[in-house]
């Protein structure tokens, strides 16, 4: 296998003078600041991969005096930590994206939705946030930004949950249509972008469209930052041009004995060893919100598989059935396969209630349980089994 | 058991009165109390004028929204994949032949309750936990005795 090293980029936790950038942003028009984002090819950093330039074009066209950024801070995907540490290093640039964000759409307030589990970071978060105001106000923006914080729901990750919580209610998912850009939070148009997306906005702005374009490939351009765990003699956050295969990424960061690598966290996909070499880590192939995990072949795939569905049968919110019922089934399901209660063929059964979840699920939550199902179930059936 | 007093009104005059600072002032008694009582969402509901069902919805539907009585210490030990590959287990033993409680107990004296939780975003120094709001990770079963013996020694 040729070996090719990884081409390491320092845009998201480069040291940028926020002031110039921002200055140059406030001189420019909405549209121009839409366009150069849309010219990048930027896509959501969080999972989806909804094009941020088109997220904002959508918005900005909603005429409505009160508008809204959100910021999602909400990082609960398992094997996701890049956002934290965004934060807990440059919170000035995330503050900057979200004034950038809404200077294109027209937009006065900014609201940050941080996770319960990183409430430890808010008295550094809040002091950044108190002298950030001061400095755009200097520059002549009225834009303020406010924080809020979650209590240890995964699904308040989901934008429309996320709206939900915000306004003091359980954080279940709403109906879309009508999509966050015409009535998001309190009703009012909103674009809601995920950390690293806002940064990396920002980073557009004061490098220009073109260079950050000749990063990535072209379903997946620019680079992105990657959370690294599970058996890696190298766990961490790093920051890779788009683009490279998983067999790239293993001879990187794998330990010589990996078998499996979960691209995407829980409801990520499971790619195992014999299609590493042609499987491509980007929207072209396995997306990923940043996860990346890596199992050897000392590990269970159904342990693996066990947890996930265990994680999501807490986690879903409960409202809709396909959800609520199909996790819990799922759990149940590889348990009796496991202990030799059911043929091994319920297997195929369990697929096609993954498959039905995919469909009737109400939200992305329950949408992607069937990917590491799928994905683990058909690549390590044996390991299920047995 | 506590007693809420004027917590509710403190927190009401802080963050206002509508709907959307129930997060925050649920948020602020548990900062405080540690969990949620029958009372305090009573009086949560009469301060905004909304119905104690609805105060009780929302916060249940939160985990670290507790309406179970809790220590004044909540260990939160990460269950995910990977934290639970490199060693969750060993903690778990640790701090319940520690603390003398099982998983989802307190102590009789309600200084610790231990409870397992969703990944808290520290995969890369795995296992990891929470006590109250601060994360403590790479844990060994040295060390897990060293922190907790810290907090013994606070109250």
């Amino acid at each position: 296998m040729e070996k090719r090293g990884l081409n390491k980029v320092d845009l998201i936790f480069e040291k940028v003078d926020s002031k110039e950038v921002l200055t140059k942003a406030y001189k420019m028009k909405s549209d121009e600041i839409i366009q150069q984002v849309l010219d990048s090819g930027l896509k959501g950093r969080g999972g989806a991969g909804f094009p941020t330039g088109l997220k904002w074009k959508y918005t900005a066209a909603v005429k409505e005096p009160e508008k809204y950024i959100v910021c999602n801070a909400d990082e609960g995907e398992p094997g996701t930590f890049k956002d934290r540490e965004i934060l807990d290093k440059v919170a000035y640039k995330v503050y900057g994206g979200m004034v950038i964000a809404g200077k294109a759409i027209g937009a006065k307030h900014g609201i940050v939705y941080l996770r319960g589990e990183y409430r430890f970071l808010l008295p550094q978060l809040m002091k950044e946030l108190e002298s950030f105001h001061k400095m755009i106000d200097g520059i002549g923006y009225d834009f303020k930004i406010n924080y809020c914080l979650g209590s240890g729901a995964y699904i308040c990750g989901e934008e429309s949950a996320l709206f939900e919580s915000v306004e003091g209610g359980r954080g279940e998912p709403r109906n879309k249509p009508p999509y966050p850009t015409t009535s998001g939070v309190f009703g009012k148009p909103t674009s809601i972008n995920n950390v690293e997306t806002l940064v990396t906005a920002m980073m557009i702005i004061r490098h220009g469209p073109e260079s950050y374009s000749q990063l990535g490939t072209k379903d997946s351009r620019g680079s992105k930052v990657f959370s690294i765990s599970g058996d890696t003699p190298t766990p961490g956050i790093f920051e890779l041009e788009l683009g490279m295969s998983v067999q790239e990424f293993v001879n990187e960061f794998g330990d010589g004995d990996t078998k499996a690598v979960q691209v995407g966290g829980a409801s990520g996909f499971c790619v195992p060893r014999k299609k590493f070499a042609y499987t491509v880590i980007g929207f072209e192939g396995v997306p990923t919100g940043g996860s990346m995990k890596l199992f050897n072949s000392s590990r269970s795939m159904y342990n693996v598989l066990h947890n996930y569905l265990d994680f999501f049968a807490e986690e879903s919110c409960g409202q809709c059935t396909p959800c609520r019922v199909g996790c819990q089934q799922l759990v149940k399901g590889v348990e009796k396969v496991k202990k030799g209660e059911v043929k091994s063929t319920y297997l195929n059964e369990l697929l096609k209630l993954a498959d039905t979840m995919k469909v009737a699920s109400k939200c992305g939550l329950g949408q992607s349980v069937g990917n590491a199902f799928r994905t683990i179930v058909e690549n390590f059936r044996e390991e299920i089994i047995y | 058991m506590y007693h809420v007093g004027n917590l509710v009104k403190e927190l009401s005059d802080k963050h206002g009165r509508s709907r959307e600072s129930l997060m925050p002032i649920l948020q602020g008694i548990v900062e405080r109390h540690n969990y949620l009582t029958d009372e305090a969402m009573v009086e949560v509901a009469k301060e905004l004028d909304i119905s104690a069902a609805d105060v009780y919805g929302t916060a249940s539907f939160y985990t670290f929204l507790d309406t179970k009585v809790r220590g004044k210490y909540v260990i939160r030990v990460c269950k995910t994949i990977t934290c639970s590959m490199k060693g969750k287990g060993e903690i778990i033993q640790t701090l319940e032949d520690m603390l003398k409680i099982k998983v989802g107990e307190t102590t009789a004296d309600q200084q610790f309750s231990l409870i397992e939780t969703n990944c808290i975003g520290w995969c890369h120094k795995a296992p990891a936990i929470l006590i109250n709001e601060i994360p403590y990770t790479e844990l060994t079963t040295e060390k897990i005795v060293e922190i907790i013996k810290g907090y013994m020694q606070k109250k």
